[in-house]
């Protein structure tokens, strides 16, 4: 019954076009026959009575007007199943490891629908990331999606792997899965990620989606769908709590233009397409808690800014749809800190939920402000510095130059294994700030001073 | 009349076979999936499609309902929480689950629902469109008054009392029409009013910087462009809690599922400070979030501004707070571009700005036809990207609003929140309010205020002097002019929304925190001149102590505490 059309009249970068079909639905996958014999998958873009056009995922090289399309009459979906755990995937979900093909327990539409604003949960878990500039000042919290802002050459790889071996709920034993989807990365990459998984067993609770450098763009555009598809079944159907991490954004949206180029569409900024907030949205926000359900979904995508630059296309529509940033930055990493995570453009809009008594700390919100507020006028002093030499400088701006290094040396760097708890961390806060003097500690309440600052509390 | 689908592409969908009028809404394919025509051309006609169109083919029916995209009004629209096009997300949670699917309708307002219709006309009465013919408690606080639609008039034939669900007849008039408690208007079409005023009285928000420096009036329109993570949302929701408006209408467009979830939560726990009741009988939501369909986002934009006119239309004061302005704005960049118009400036289409001012056009105070006093305050949120203040939407939003709130960045960073720049935002109805700010507050109010702000501007120029050569090569009386604007800053500008006592700041107490601060300037100048060190008037430890009192639940206890000692410590310095 499904027919196969012989009918293409134009190949045309990764699209083709196929006219006298029968009516396909927008959407629609698409299997492609070769003359050699070799199969490829597409999708329809755009359907009409007289064309339809269709990208095809695995390019559109070896096509001719000779092969042959069949319209599987569905949309993509994604075969899931609880087995998908410790596997390794290709970026259209195909097993990549040798072994055998997933058993569905379901098969899910991989663009997902959008969740019900009124079925969320507010997301309020803490989680401990053991890094203290994310748990102690852009903390992350269950079913958040916060992504990490870096650059080529910085250790962004390295952060997320901390995290994905470090991340837990204080005190709780919750089922823990990791979905992560590669999109574009080179093969080293994707070794380093994967020998890391295996070296710290963390691959047995790991879903794995592979798109290299190497393979087709186009692909990538459903590679990260996939993941998703596969952590919202892990969260929803299954109660675990899944972190999702997609990297990298930035090859996701260049293919995205490439897309949007070989479609002749107008562009928006920088060539890249109009739509691509709502297509960042569709993908950014698959992450959340659902009232009355176990599980959860908590994004943390890796972004390299093309030239460092927040204002950039990529980081600039990401930043708009997630819930804060964590911004690696250069002349950190130049200093040799690690992880060189510059706190001052980074945020955590959902870091207020997530904190205080009973969550982390009763003093945790103002302990963060005012390491902020003190960073940010050391480093300004630092500028002044440079012009007019330290000795200019008043007491006061002296004591808050020495805090911002001290914020950088203790609070700061620490090591690629150190897994700090958030005590721990509030500590680190609370000695570095007591070198300041308590005049300037304005923005914490008298009652934590008492409770917390060293020169007061009783042990 | 049937039709049948041409074409699909993404949320644009081509159709033929039925000759329907602009803005005619359609029921597409076997689902019955909602859309709106948009162009007309020949045959054929195009449409943008509410909800998902995956799957959908060439040759699936159409269906014409031949009316425009209209939202229902009546009693029922406060506490209710609507996706994009009015349907109730609870009722959509109730029917499909978590994740919305699609080819769901829900009525926006509950045909079950039975309210006391209490009738204030007589039998014999003439009616005008827009007259009041009864009401109906909605909430504890609000009235709600049930109108004849503006484009109906006639003699009272029938009036009914008691109770009613919104679709049964309440009044019949001699002409036979039949009016129930509900009407539909379309969205795209402002609501008649008797006449526009020019604005007097000011929204207050009980935020320092709004209120204090660059005041918005009620029926005025307001801009809030900032870069991600200056704070545009907290502001937004800060407006939507705190605002002294009978009726708050809130838009969730193109924003954060989450963000909208923390909004639900936290409103029906919220108690309105005029009335002591929960905020969320007087609020309705209305959130299309980033992942759900962009031609209902553009939608959303005109089903909350219906809203809020209707409940204008009965006399009462609405704001209506639209998150974000930029993301309705793509929306529309992203239907021109698909139906491939000629696009304007960075792929926008041309007629954004006309778009944009019909928009902020429809706020304002004005005289109902029913002769109530009612007005709408419009509060948009802008999203620039890059925080890049020249691009069209903040542009063209600039060229209509009255009031400018400049979220900047690097204030963020800071943690100077509300991050609201004062040398670059403004207000144009500062002059206007001065009556009212006298009368109302204090006579020395605005002498108060506008010397602050003479202060701050000084500040920006005497910190280009400081980066350059350091604070102590200033003279002193400069020193001490840094001094107090630290002060304004940090003690007056920065609020903490998350702070129970802080987060909401009545007039009174914002006069007397900066008559406080004056009276330290004051004072401080005065024992400048008698010869005092400066180093002795800066360690003055009232003038840190003030740092502390706006989060003092006794906040006037707290500040006579502060006051006195600062008396006795000027005092002892001599000099005053």
């Amino acid at each position: 019954m499904t027919k196969e059309y012989k009918t293409i009249i134009e190949i045309s970068g990764p699209l083709m076009f196929i006219e006298k079909t029968e009516p396909v639905g927008y959407g629609e996958l698409v299997h492609i026959n070769l003359p050699d014999g070799t199969t490829k998958r597409g999708q329809v873009l755009d359907t009409s009575a007289d064309v339809v056009a269709v990208q095809v995922f695995e390019g559109t090289g070896g096509l001719n007007e000779e092969s042959g399309v069949v319209f599987s009459g569905e949309t993509i979906k994604l075969a899931v199943s609880k087995d998908m755990l410790g596997r390794i995937l290709s970026g259209s979900g195909e097993p990549l490891d040798g072994g055998p093909r997933i058993i569905p327990e379901d098969r899910l539409d991989v663009n997902g629908s959008s969740m019900n604003p009124y079925s969320r949960m507010p997301p309020e878990d803490f989680i401990q990331t053991g890094i203290s500039t994310i748990d102690g000042t852009n903390t992350l919290v269950r079913g958040q999606k916060l992504p990490i802002f870096s650059g080529s050459g910085l250790p962004h790889n390295e952060i997320a792997l901390q995290i994905a071996r470090q991340a837990k709920v204080p005190g709780s034993e919750e089922p823990f899965a990791v979905v992560f989807a590669a999109m574009g990365i080179t093969n080293e990459e994707a070794q380093y990620f994967m020998q890391d998984f295996e070296k710290t067993g963390a691959l047995e609770r790991a879903v794995v989606f592979l798109n290299l450098a190497d393979d087709p763009a186009v692909e990538r555009i459903i590679t990260p769908r996939m993941a998703l598809t596969a952590a919202e079944y892990l969260a929803y159907e299954h109660d675990m709590h899944v972190l999702v991490i997609l990297t990298d954004i930035t090859n996701y949206c260049e293919a995205l233009r490439q897309m949007g180029a070989a479609r002749e569409e107008v562009p928006g900024r920088r060539g890249y397409p109009g739509y691509m907030y709502t297509d960042l949205a569709s993908l950014y926000e698959r992450a959340g808690v659902i009232k009355g359900r176990k599980g959860s979904v908590t994004q943390f995508s890796i972004l390299t800014m093309p030239g460092d630059d927040i204002t950039h296309p990529i980081p600039d529509l990401s930043g708009y749809i997630t819930e804060g940033q964590i911004v690696v930055s250069r002349e950190l990493h130049m200093k040799g800190i690690y992880p060189p995570i510059n706190v001052l453009p980074s945020l955590s809009r959902l870091m207020n939920s997530g904190i205080g008594e009973g969550k982390t700390r009763d003093d945790h919100k103002a302990v963060s402000d005012q390491m902020y507020a003190g960073y940010a006028e050391g480093r300004d002093l630092r500028g002044l510095v440079a012009i007019v030499g330290k000795e200019a400088l008043s007491d006061r701006d002296q004591r808050i130059l020495e805090f911002a290094d001290l914020f950088e040396s203790r609070f700061v760097r620490q090591g690629r294994d150190e897994d700090r708890s958030i005590e721990e961390t509030l500590t680190i806060g609370w000695e570095i700030l007591s070198e300041l003097p308590e005049a300037l500690l304005t923005r914490i309440d008298n009652k934590y001073i008492d409770k917390y600052h060293p020169a007061h509390k009783s042990n | 009349m049937k039709g049948e689908i041409y074409r699909v592409a993404g949320p644009v969908v081509t159709i033929m076979g039925i000759k329907p009028k602009m803005y005619d809404v359609v029921h597409i394919g076997h689902e019955g999936l909602m859309g709106e025509v948009i162009r007309i051309q020949r045959d054929k006609a195009t449409v943008q499609v509410y909800e998902d169109t995956s799957g959908i083919k060439p040759g699936e029916p159409v269906v014409n309902t031949g009316k425009s995209l209209s939202v229902e009004l009546g009693p029922g629209l406060l506490e209710s929480i609507y996706d994009g096009i009015q349907r109730p997300l609870k009722v959509l949670q109730e029917k499909m689950g978590d994740f919305i699917d699609r080819g769901v309708t829900a009525n926006g307002l509950d045909r079950e629902k039975v309210w006391e219709f209490k009738p204030v006309v007589l039998i014999g009465d003439f009616v005008k469109g827009g007259a009041v013919i009864g009401t109906v408690q909605e909430t504890m606080n609000i009235e709600h008054k049930i109108m004849v639609p503006p484009t109906v008039s006639g003699t009272v034939e029938e009036i009914k009392s008691g109770k009613f669900k919104v679709d049964e007849t309440v009044c019949v008039l001699t002409d036979g029409t039949e009016i129930s408690m509900m009407q539909k208007w379309p969205v795209r079409m402002p609501r008649p009013v008797e006449k526009k005023f020019i604005p007097n009285r000011p929204l207050i928000t009980g935020q320092r910087i709004l209120d204090g420096l660059f005041p918005v009036a009620k029926g005025g329109t307001a801009a809030i462009p900032g870069p991600f993570g200056s704070g545009k949302t907290v502001t937004q929701q800060q407006l939507a809690k705190w605002s002294d408006t009978d009726i708050v209408v809130y838009i969730g467009c193109g924003e954060r599922g989450n963000e909208m979830a923390d909004v639900l939560n936290e409103f029906p726990e919220l108690q309105d400070p005029q009335t002591g009741r929960p905020l969320m009988e007087r609020t309705v939501l209305i959130a299309n979030t980033s992942n759900m369909p962009v031609a209902a986002r553009e939608a959303s934009v005109y089903t909350g501004i219906t809203i809020a006119e209707y409940y204008r239309d009965m006399g009462y004061d609405v704001s209506l707070m639209a998150d974000s302005s930029s993301r309705w704005a793509e929306a529309m960049r992203e239907i021109s571009s698909r139906l491939e118009e000629m696009p304007g400036e960075e792929g926008y289409p041309a007629y954004l700005s006309a778009r944009l001012s019909e928009f902020y056009e429809r706020a304002g105070l004005v005289k109902s036809l029913a002769g109530e006093e009612g007005s709408i305050t419009v509060i948009g949120a802008v999203s620039p990207p890059g925080g890049d203040f020249s691009e069209p939407v903040t542009q063209n939003t600039l060229r209509i609003v009255k009031v400018f709130w400049a979220l900047d960045a690097k204030l963020a960073q800071r943690r100077h929140f509300p991050s609201i720049d004062w040398l670059t935002s403004y207000s144009l109805y500062t002059k206007g309010l001065s009556g009212w700010f006298a009368e109302n507050v204090a006579p020395d109010w605005v002498p108060l205020r506008d010397h602050a702000m003479e202060l701050l501007q000084q500040e920006s120029e005497l910190q280009e002097i400081v980066q350059l050569v350091g604070s102590d090569a200033l003279p002193e009386d400069q020193q001490l002019i840094l001094e107090i604007c630290r002060m304004l800053r940090e003690y007056f500008l920065q609020q903490n929304a998350f702070h129970p006592v802080d987060t909401y700041c009545p007039f009174d107490k914002q006069y007397k925190l900066l008559k406080a601060i004056s009276k330290y300037s004051d004072m401080a100048q005065a024992s400048l001149e008698a010869g005092i060190p400066m180093k002795d008037i800066l360690s003055i430890e009232s003038k840190d102590e003030l740092a502390k009192v706006k989060f003092e639940e006794d906040f006037e206890g707290a500040l006579n505490v502060v006051m006195e000692k600062m008396d006795k410590e000027f005092a002892a310095l001599g000099g005053n």
